[in-house]
């Protein structure tokens, strides 16, 4: 792609001619994307297009084949690494629909994730004080209920709690890459402003972010530098903020025209 | 026809995660192999025990030779047949018998438990915990006597307390599980060699925790421990034991008895982590444990409670059970069953309600990877003048992997309208997604399992005593708040865990 004209640097993400299948359905037909340090992308699209399968995949969840194409994160063949690999590399997937850990406390949950990655770049693990510390300025952040950190990880939270609950593990990470997957569904105008907020804050010369998402709504708040339309697993349309308003005004049916007229 | 050898199975690969699978090269004094009333007698002499003790040990072995070696076969488990003439039935370390102090004992021996992490040695002895340490057939050592005595707590061998407090042992030993009880039952009171007595006299607290440590080394030979508590009116006592055994190729039966007796307003809390080797990851060796515990809350208000977390043996049966004839007793159960490889446990509870207002409380949390297979059973009995008797019964279970298996096979029994039963069970998985959320955060797939188990596991571990764990683990840095869940388990338990759980390629 040559929307990178003048920038010189290496792509800290460069994924070339992704074909993906689950099973022996084919999801991505040969995506090409390169993501550099400092840039926020949005990824759009109807569903079924294969946007979750998409960040999915960068983050390493079995159940889907790659059959053609490569990824290179940071210099590294990101497909030959393992989930927590990629996860201690800085590859953060904020997930769709977050799982319960019946029993894991959301705070030994957190922890041993901060450790790891900790533990991973040579740091030495957080004392229980300087990790409470981080934790509750995010939590305020957040505007998150302080009693959930107490209870199971995601056990019984509502939709918008578990959001919150993975923008807070996005905050403590901090990793290079953040992957959103659809994080602004189903939340209100509240949360949606909170969330939006924390991606905002994060934004810095040294992370990316790849976020997913079906509505235009979540880029009122979160200007991203490039948006890219996916079509039936093929990135058909690339373009500047100006591109969601369009599709969010005439809906996906034309690009998807456009997208067999060109074949 | 003669039963299939099989004690001493022979199979090429040891299983080398099993930390505490270390064998001690130390001279044994062995019985010959197999049992008759000849080897009965050898015990009894070996032991220089009073005449009652041959009459008593040869009436259970004719009870036990009248069932032709055939054991219970109802529990959910499966092996092929025990040849009982193929075990040795009494195993003791020629350093031990006849020592007065703990320096005439074999170093290695004293090695050895130091390896376990139980020093036994005055200087640097567990603080806060005394031991009895059983090697094979014989204790080794018993820590903190002195000060237990000035409370007149006795803390003893079991051989010493037939010796010493004979009007103890003949009034309690056999009254809560009399030699006829089961065949395991049965051919233990043949043949124990050893075990720990506990007295606690009333009105007296039992400041420390009393806890006995089980080693099997030498092969081919069974293990017939016997231990006894009485708690006498208002005493109270926490008492723990632990077991390990050494890699063998061989499969090892280990057949105990252990008894309680509460009596009024008495409080006996018995732990167990129970670690004996459980065979490689074809499932060839490790320890048969059939086991008889059985607790007789016999006074008024009494309460006894049984904590286990199993994670070890091949086999599993046990049933660790109250008997609540005192009215307004208490009965507790709270049980973590972990199978990996081709590990089998059948294991749960009886609790028989015969007082007025007793109360039972059953948790029981089972773990099945790999091709382990769980089964919990449980009875809860409510006899006819049980009035006001109540039962709260939990059961989970967890199944990692798609070959293990859970079952839960609960039995209710009531006799009297007027009792509250109510019994909850619930079956789940460690999903692929549950993995990949916290493979996304960075934590490996051993972590997380580890994890999700202790998890799991939340409100058993909280019932060990944290002296211990803090103990065991011995390192713990003094003053240091431990995060939340640092202290629901012990952290013997959670490498145990850990370690089970690696590398199981499911």
């Amino acid at each position: 792609m040559s929307h990178h004209n003048g920038d010189t640097r290496p792509p800290m993400l460069q994924i070339a001619n992704l074909h993906v299948a689950i099973g022996d359905v084919e999801i991505l037909k040969g995506v090409d994307l390169a993501v550099r340090l400092g840039e926020v992308h949005a990824i759009m699209g109807p569903n079924g297009s294969g946007k979750s399968t998409l960040v999915n995949v960068l983050a390493g969840r079995p159940g889907y084949t790659v059959t053609q194409g490569e990824v290179l994160y940071e210099g590294m063949d990101l497909l030959r690494m393992l989930p927590e690999e990629r996860a201690r590399a800085g590859v953060f997937l904020a997930f769709q629909y977050p799982v319960e850990l019946p029993g894991v406390r959301n705070w030994q949950f957190i922890k041993t994730a901060v450790d790891s990655i900790r533990r991973h770049k040579g740091l030495k693990e957080l004392s229980v004080r300087e990790f409470d510390r981080l934790l509750q300025d995010k939590v305020r952040t957040m505007e998150f209920d302080p009693e959930l950190i107490k209870r199971a990880v995601n056990e019984g939270f509502s939709g918008g709690e578990k959001k919150r609950n993975e923008t807070i593990q996005l905050l403590m990470l901090d990793p290079k890459l953040a992957l959103l997957d659809e994080t602004d569904s189903g939340l209100d105008i509240d949360a949606l402003r909170t969330v939006a907020s924390a991606v905002n804050t994060r934004r810095s010369s040294s992370n990316a972010t790849i976020l997913v998402t079906h509505y235009q709504r979540i880029l009122n708040y979160v200007t991203p530098d490039h948006v890219h339309i996916l079509i039936d697993g093929r990135l058909v349309m690339f373009g500047g903020p100006a591109l969601a308003l369009e599709v969010e005004a005439k809906g996906y049916d034309w690009l998807r025209q456009a997208a067999e007229t060109t074949g | 026809m003669q039963p299939t050898r099989v004690i001493s199975r022979h199979t090429k690969d040891l299983d080398t995660e099993y930390k505490w699978g270390f064998t001690t090269e130390v001279e044994e004094e062995v019985a010959p192999k197999g049992i008759d009333e000849d080897v009965i007698r050898y015990i009894w002499a070996k032991k220089q025990e009073p005449e009652w003790m041959l009459e008593w040990r040869l009436r259970a072995y004719r009870y036990w030779a009248s069932l032709k070696y055939e054991e219970p076969r109802w529990a959910s488990v499966h092996f092929p047949p025990i040849d009982y003439q193929g075990i040795h039935y009494y195993a003791a370390p020629k350093s031990v018998t006849g020592a007065s102090s703990l320096e005439e004992v074999d170093p290695e021996i004293r090695k050895a438990f130091d390896k376990l992490g139980i020093p036994l040695q005055e200087q640097s002895r567990l603080a806060g915990v005394a031991v009895d340490a059983v090697f094979d057939s014989v204790s080794v050592a018993t820590t903190y006597q002195k000060t237990l005595e000035k409370l007149g707590i006795i803390f003893c061998p079991f051989s010493e307390a037939i010796q010493k407090h004979p009007e103890l042992v003949r009034k309690y030993m056999g009254s809560v599980v009399p030699y006829s009880d089961n065949f395991f039952a049965a051919l233990n009171s043949a043949v124990f060699s050893d075990g720990s007595f506990i007295y606690v006299p009333k009105g007296v607290r039992c400041p420390m925790e009393l806890m006995t440590y089980f080693r099997i080394n030498s092969p081919d030979t069974g293990q017939f421990e016997r231990t006894l508590i009485v708690a006498d009116e208002g005493a109270y006592v926490s008492y723990l034991e632990g077991c390990t055994a050494p890699i063998r190729k061989s499969n090892q039966l280990h057949a105990a008895v252990v008894e309680l007796v509460a009596l009024d307003n008495a409080e006996i809390k018995y732990s167990t982590l129970q670690n004996w080797y459980p065979g490689d990851k074809e499932g060839k060796g490790g320890i048969y444990n059939f086991v008889t515990k059985r607790g007789k809350a016999l006074g008024r208000r009494s309460k006894i409670s049984w904590t286990q977390v199993e994670t070890g043996s091949a086999i599993t049966w046990k049933y660790p059970s109250v008997i609540l004839q005192g009215d307004g007793s208490v009965g507790e159960f709270y049980s973590v069953a972990l199978v990996n490889n081709y590990q089998q446990a059948d294991t749960g509870t009886k609790m028989t309600h015969i007082g007025k207002n007793t109360r039972s409380t059953v948790i029981a949390k089972g773990i099945s990877a790999g091709h382990g297979n769980n089964t919990y059973r449980g009875l809860i009995k409510i006899m006819p003048a049980a009035h006001n008797a109540k039962n709260f019964t939990r059961c989970d279970s967890l199944l990692i992997g798609d070959r293990s298996g859970a079952h839960t096979t609960p039995y209710i029994e009531v006799r009297n309208p007027t009792a509250r039963i109510e019994h909850e069970a619930s079956t789940s998985k460690v999903s692929d997604d549950q993995l990949f959320y916290c493979q996304q955060r960075g934590i490996s797939e051993e972590e997380a399992h580890f994890m999700i188990i202790n998890g799991f596991c939340r409100d058993i571990f909280k019932e060990l005593p944290f002296e211990f764990a803090v103990e065991a683990r011995g390192n713990l840095a003094a003053g240091s708040v431990p995060p939340p869940d640092c202290f629901v388990g012990c952290r013997l338990l959670a490498m145990t865990i850990r370690k089970r759980i690696s590398g199981t390629g499911y």
